[in-house]
């Protein structure tokens, strides 16, 4: 599984979103799922997924898909 | 005979003297997986050599300071990569320095603060996103009687205590839908060189408030501590349990 797949998967299974739903437009609160509760599972699935931590500021940075990509690559994890 | 902390996965902070050694040597004794934290390397030497002569325990030494949020981050870390879980966190670790409120100074303030409080939340944070993931896990802070009862000399110790039980009954309401438990032990005179450090008269004026009119032992305060830690405390959450001989304040 490459790291696009794992990262994409981890919002499938948290949020019971489609791979169609994974763009641009998928940002903190645009779904019903992505709320503060929601966001935290998404953070324990992406840690437990690529075994990092994410550093507190990172967990409040994290807004949406595409930037999530970028904080992964800050945590050592490229995902393309 | 079963023991009960068997296999639970056990981060302990300020593991290297105290009441931090006997809640390492309490859960040593339950056969915990035990990760013993103390600022001091090498401090840890000496337990990690008894216990195994003791009980067969393997413990781990985590040399960092609790205030350092990198090095915690590396040891929650660790301990994942090792075991796949935390089970239980043990915020042991503290500092006390008295003052009348007229001499306490600004950076008394900060640094009682910074490891009575802000370290203890970075731990709970850092712990906790572990024991979300598994859905379970126990949190055991150490707080004190002077943290909702106060003490003269005491302000900034005491403000740090009060805030640890305050921010215990804050994190057991916020964890419960994901069964973390989040419990706090309040000792009261507990026999150890923090305590002796008040002096001789000062201790034995207190000791009048003592109705067991003893000093608590480092022991006492484990057994609550492997309570808490175990399953047998699985319906507790939010409670701050007082170790104190009923002592007055």
């Amino acid at each position: 599984m490459t790291n696009l797949q794992k990262y994409d998967n981890a919002f499938i299974e948290t949020f019971s979103i489609e791979p169609e739903d994974l763009n641009s437009l998928l940002v903190y609160q645009s779904i019903q799922t992505w709320d503060s509760v929601g966001h935290l599972s998404l953070m324990a699935a992406i840690e437990e997924a690529f075994n990092i931590m994410f550093d507190t500021e990172d967990i409040i940075d994290f807004s949406s898909y595409e930037k999530g990509k970028l904080l992964l690559h800050k945590n050592g994890v490229v995902v393309e | 005979m079963n023991k009960i902390l068997e296999g639970k996965v056990c981060l302990i902070t300020g593991s290297n003297r105290g009441i931090g050694r006997a809640i390492v040597e309490a859960f040593a004794s339950e056969g915990a997986v035990i990760y013993a934290n103390a600022r001091k390397e090498n401090s840890l030497d000496e337990i990690i050599d008894a216990m195994y002569i003791k009980y067969g325990a393997l413990i781990t030494p985590l040399y960092f300071d609790v205030t350092d949020i990198n090095a915690v981050k590396s040891a929650v870390v660790k301990i994942k990569t090792e075991n796949n879980k935390i089970d239980v966190l043990v915020n042991n670790a503290g500092i006390m320095r008295d003052a009348l409120i007229q001499m306490s100074t600004t950076e008394l303030m900060h640094e009682t603060f910074a490891v009575n409080v802000f370290a203890v939340i970075n731990l709970i944070q850092y712990v906790s996103r572990i024991m979300f993931r598994q859905n379970n896990g126990s949190i055991i802070n150490i707080a004190s009687i002077v943290g909702s009862s106060g003490s003269a000399g005491q302000v900034v110790y005491s403000a740090s205590k009060g805030a640890v039980i305050a921010l215990t009954k804050a994190a057991a309401k916020e964890f419960a839908a994901n069964n973390i438990r989040v419990n706090a032990i309040s000792p009261g005179m507990i026999d150890t060189s923090m305590l002796q450090g008040i002096g001789e008269d000062r201790i034995r004026i207190n000791l009048q408030n003592i109705k067991l009119g003893r000093l608590g032992t480092p022991a006492e305060i484990a057994n609550a501590a492997v309570f808490l830690a175990s399953d047998m405390s699985s319906y507790i959450s939010g409670q701050i349990l007082g170790v104190d001989g009923a002592m007055v304040i």
